[in-house]
């Protein structure tokens, strides 16, 4: 399976056609199914319900919305014997369990700068010590963070070993998956470049496990992207790479289609899976409803963050594979180990059009439908 | 966005129901609120034109933005309305009204061949189009690669032509026979 059947056209067309298999193969398509046959009528040019039909059924409901919609879990309060115990896990939630993680997490960055900033401007020159000292007090930070959630992680399977060419990938379901994972073992993560103190922790404290960031909106971003990580994965000395392929945050039960980026580096991938379990709080962040911050309070006013982290077998590019299969492949992996359903849907269209090059397929197939018909008697 | 279907009341259910004569049942009539309020995402009480494109299976349909001018603006009982002919409930007649009223752009009850020359651009996109010879020597065809032609041609046959104006029978006399299928699922929880 090539990529994509634009092949043949200039390379350097939309990014996102090239990232990802013919979108064509996966879509219900009720206007291809009926193979229209005969001579051509008015009738038949006229009849325009296919296309209308493809229009309202996507109006009605849609497999990429369906991506990014919040499940919060059903409320439960609504009679007069539960109404008050709901009422006293509030009161529980928000004003004890509150101010006690927030005196936790406080504590934890108390600790953590007064540590982590002798350690970063006194031993420039021991190198090595330097790097394994903040490592794993970015570890203990995340720990930290974790308690302040009250979270409860089961992680299943091997840890991850320190070896070069080896990258992981996850399925993202909130920034915080980034914590959950570190808190176990160091990783570079790549990330989107948050505003805010998000962004002001990115540039200092993240930068000593080597994250790499990149900016969405940046066209030209990619290439920089792509040969840091070419460069990074080549290291013997740094942090495993973490990569969320989806390259956006998604609800955690459906996976969207996979970056190609990560699966062309030449290492091998070691996927993981990630599952929150909802009953506790939904963990998805949607950043178009919410910022960082209410997500993280969320987060801290709910009962417990409770998910499994699965780390599963290490997989290579097989000799007959391009890298889209290859991602596809792992994709189908994780999701099979996380509950996932799969959608043919770039992440990225979240912030932005589908190429023409779609409607165009379309457009295409009926024009040599209607030119064939026309020559038939 | 909280408990959608508590901000529907039953007494606004059923005076959807009737402005969409019966398309729909009343759990189907909750559901597509709870669409409508996903997909108007500023909650202006309507879902613009942007909150429809950014559906990336609508956004890629090419009658998007003929289906955008009928759709901007609509509250959501215009928006049920709107999606009524595509109930398995609808008549064949209202099936085809819709369609005559996509054709109709300027809504005066007559589509002229100008109206159906832009559908037919619409749905071929540039792939039917006088500079198109490779089409040519390949489908070996010198003669009807314009879509005016095609349009001509196939309205000369059926016994119109260029000049003729279609009014709504006209279009049930073309279509009625044809076995018309329109018809959508409304997702119930």
């Amino acid at each position: 399976m090539s990529s994509g059947k634009g092949g043949e056209l200039i390379p350097s067309s939309s990014e996102l056609d090239l990232d990802r298999p013919n979108i064509e193969d996966y879509l219900p398509s009720g206007s291809s199914i009926h193979e229209p046959v005969g001579k051509l009528r008015l009738c038949n040019l006229l009849d325009i319900s296919p296309t209308l039909t493809e229009a309202a059924g996507a109006i009605v409901d849609d497999s990429f919305t369906r991506c990014f919609k919040s499940n919060p879990p059903e409320p439960w309060n609504w009679n007069v014997y539960l109404f008050p115990l709901w009422w006293c896990g509030v009161v529980i939630r928000y004003l004890i369990l509150f101010p006690v993680r927030v005196i936790v997490l406080t504590v934890g960055w108390i600790i953590f700068l007064s540590c982590f900033i002798p350690v970063h401007l006194l031993l420039k020159e021991h190198d090595k010590l330097q790097k394994n000292m903040e490592r794993a007090l970015v570890e203990l930070i995340c720990s930290f963070f974790v308690a302040s959630w009250t979270g409860v992680i089961n992680y299943h399977g091997p840890r991850p070993s320190m070896r070069p060419k080896q990258v992981f990938v996850a399925n993202h379901t909130s920034t915080i998956d980034f914590i959950i994972l570190e808190q176990m073992s160091s990783f570079a993560v790549i990330m989107q470049k948050h505003p805010g103190w998000v962004g002001l922790l990115q540039s200092t404290i993240l930068e000593s496990v080597g994250c790499i960031w990149f900016n969405r909106s940046e066209a030209k971003d990619r290439e920089t992207v792509t040969k840091k990580l070419r460069e990074h994965s080549q290291g013997v000395d740094n942090n495993p790479l973490l990569i969320f392929p989806e390259g956006t945050c998604v609800n955690n039960q459906y996976s969207v289609m996979f970056k190609k980026g990560a699966f062309e580096l030449g290492c091998t991938i070691c996927p993981i899976a990630i599952k929150y379990n909802k009953i506790f709080v939904d963990a998805f962040w949607n950043s178009r409803k919410q910022s960082f911050t209410m997500h993280l309070l969320q987060l801290m006013t709910s009962w417990a963050v409770v998910c499994d982290v699965w780390y599963l077998e290490p997989q290579n590019l097989r000799p007959d594979e391009t890298p889209i299969e290859f991602a596809e492949r792992v994709r189908d992996i994780i999701s099979v180990r996380a509950g996932l359903k799969k959608v043919p849907w770039d992440g990225y269209l979240k912030y932005s059009r589908p190429s023409s090059k779609h409607r165009e397929r379309k457009q295409q197939s009926f024009a040599e439908s209607v030119l064939r018909r026309l020559e038939e008697k | 966005m909280g408990n959608t279907s508590s901000m529907l009341t039953q007494y606004d259910i059923e005076e959807v129901q009737q402005h969409c004569n019966n398309a729909f049942s009343q759990q189907e009539i909750v559901s597509l609120y709870e669409r409508f309020c996903q997909l108007d995402r500023n909650g202006g009480g309507f879902v613009s034109g942007e909150e429809f494109l950014s559906v990336p299976e609508f956004a890629v349909n090419p009658l998007s933005q003929r289906l955008l001018r009928m759709l901007d603006g609509l509250n959501f009982k215009e928006f049920v309305a709107f999606l009524s002919a595509f109930s398995p409930r609808a008549t064949v007649q209202q099936k085809i009204e819709f369609i005559f009223k996509v054709y109709d752009s300027d809504g005066n009850g007559k589509v002229i061949f100008n109206d159906m020359l832009d559908v037919l651009h619409d749905l071929t996109g540039q792939f039917i189009s006088e500079q198109q010879r490779e089409v040519d020597l390949i489908l070996e065809m010198p003669l009807f690669t314009d879509c005016k032609q095609v349009l001509t041609k196939v309205l000369e046959e059926a016994g119109y032509n260029k000049e003729s104006l279609l009014v709504m029978s006209d279009f049930v006399k073309i279509l009625g026979s044809s076995g018309l299928k329109m018809e959508v699922e409304v997702p119930v929880d």
